[in-house]
């Protein structure tokens, strides 16, 4: 391939004196640096992070680009250097889409799962609510974090597995997902606070997951009923009777499916409640139409979640304001023509929810909470496939989008129609942790619950 | 009406199988294989319900 005279570099954005180029200020304000981008660059623009250069692209035109590429030219494998010391060598982040038709088969995400995925969500966030008494408070990220641990790994992996869980469980993850600071792109394994935490984490979960699987070697065999994916894997032997999979590499393989569900999936239940509290007139519509759609007694499943748009609209506002992943990378593979820039090969290059949700052109009040926007014929997701992207887009849209929004629309089932919540704090004071490349909110984050009162008739 | 699919989106969610099963498949390997590229009329709700839910927005109904 010749390179054509015609293209021009991708422009720099301003700053990024340091040794490491942008990496200080991207592990401070990245939502800034971006939006920086866009302003001073446009649709393409640069800039430095350690000893690469990441060309961001906003916008449909560029979006596009970015989201059809196949691996051959924009690679996700490289991109996140610091997923390998939290995975563990050799358990692969992502996988071609071929095959990750295959794994969306195999891996209970079908739709024909959901309803059952519903009725345990469902009952997971009774459990944790029947310890709650009349009325309290509740820290948004330690509880969703805590209640999504248990929904992903009954869901995921399976029911037994569950209840050998507890909180610990989730505090170790917890550091894993905090063992993400951008720093990786130096050295992943650089000698910080959060890296040790995060490799103290990993093996404290190795060691309950071995504790777990002494106790299951030791009892009865599994039933054919209650044999969940840690029994299958456990039983998986090589040709001289030895176990296949170590339980590193089984805790490996759990964390690595449970993790793009779990951060996720809590940071935009907390979200989407503290947005709902912000504006009350969208919260009562919300709750009229759960009144409305279980006032005969319906179960929580999947046929009673399909259409729930005041609550759907909700969420996926909350999703477009404060989308969980701010910025997704690739490695770029083979030279790529955007816009009339040259991206070369070696460079990363970025998308970015966060700035892209909120081009004002697509978006109008961008900065503002509207669910109406969702609603016909505005429509805004749909018109707008490639800057409307909390999910990703085209070939590589997260294949846990409609498990994803199926489990927030079960978890607010339960909880909007048998709680009131108010803010705890000042309404400004909510805000995300953008320290880490995992996002996840700032603690404080304090809401109050009491019983509700009155379950219809007008509230 | 016949039934388009965008084999670039389509991740094999088999939504549209449990709509439609007389239309769609989605077979061991996650591939979806169309049954009745041209349906009949009296299947229309079933097929616009599969267009409809389809997470990945990847099914359009051509009209002939």
């Amino acid at each position: 391939m010749t390179v054509d005279v015609g293209l021009r570099e991708p422009p720099q954005v301003s700053g990024g004196e340091g040794e490491h180029g942008h990496l200080d200020e991207l592990r401070i304000d990245p939502i800034a640096l971006m939006r920086r981008v866009r302003e001073e660059c446009g649709d393409v623009g640069q800039f430095r992070l350690a000893d690469r250069d990441v060309v961001l692209f906003t916008g449909a035109q560029a979006n596009e680009a970015f989201f059809r590429a196949p691996e051959e030219v924009l690679d996700q494998a490289e991109a996140y250097p610091f997923m390998t010391p939290i995975f563990g060598e050799g358990v692969v982040f992502d996988a071609p889409p071929e095959r990750r038709r295959e794994m969306l088969h195999n891996q209970a995400l079908r739709d024909k799962f959901m309803r059952g995925h519903a009725a345990t969500i469902a009952d997971e966030v009774e459990t944790m609510v029947g310890a709650w008494g009349n009325e309290g408070t509740i820290d948004l990220l330690d509880w969703f974090a805590e209640l999504t641990i248990y929904t992903s790994s009954a869901c995921l992996i399976g029911s037994k597995f569950r209840h050998e869980l507890d909180r610990r469980f989730a505090e170790l993850y917890h550091d894993l997902e905090q063992g993400t600071d951008a720093i990786a792109y130096v050295d992943p394994y650089a000698p910080i606070d959060s890296f040790r935490r995060r490799d103290q984490a990993r093996l404290g979960l190795v060691e309950l997951v071995q504790r777990i699987m002494d106790r299951r070697g030791s009892g009865p065999a599994a039933t054919d009923e209650d044999r969940d994916l840690l029994d299958v894997l456990m039983s998986i032997r090589e040709e001289d009777g030895t176990p296949r999979f170590s339980t590193d590499m089984i805790t490996g393989m759990f964390i690595s499916m449970m993790f793009a569900g779990h951060h996720t999936t809590s940071g935009t239940a907390a979200w989407t409640l503290i947005e709902l509290l912000r504006h009350p007139a969208e919260l009562a519509a919300v709750r009229a139409e759960l009144d409305e759609l279980y006032a005969h007694g319906e179960e929580v499943s999947y046929q009673a979640l399909r259409e729930m748009p005041r609550l759907e609209s909700a969420i996926k506002e909350a999703l477009r304001l404060h989308p969980p992943l701010i910025l997704v990378l690739r490695v770029v593979k083979e030279e790529l023509e955007v816009e009339g820039f040259r991206v070369a090969p070696g460079k990363l290059v970025g998308a970015s929810p966060a700035v892209s949700n909120r081009i004002a052109e697509d978006f109008p009040d961008p900065d503002a909470f509207v669910p109406e926007r969702y609603l016909e014929p505005r429509a805004e997701d749909r018109a707008n496939p490639w800057t409307w992207i909390p999910f990703g887009a085209g070939r590589h849209r997260c294949v846990g989008a409609p498990f994803a929004m199926m489990q927030l629309k079960a978890i607010f089932s339960v909880l909007l129609r048998n709680w009131d919540f108010e803010l705890a704090q000042e309404s400004d004071t909510y805000r995300n942790d953008h320290s880490k490349m995992v996002v996840q909110l700032a603690q404080p984050c304090v809401a109050r619950f009491s019983r509700r009162a009155v379950r219809s008739g007008g509230s | 009406m016949k039934v388009i699919v965008d084999r670039d989106l389509c991740q094999g969610h088999g939504v549209c199988e449990s709509e439609a099963p007389a239309v769609f498949s989605v077979g061991k390997n996650g591939v979806l294989e169309v049954l009745e590229e041209a349906p009949p009329e009296e299947l229309r709700a079933q097929v616009e319900a599969a267009v409809r839910f389809c997470p990945t927005h990847a099914l359009r109904i051509e009209e002939d």
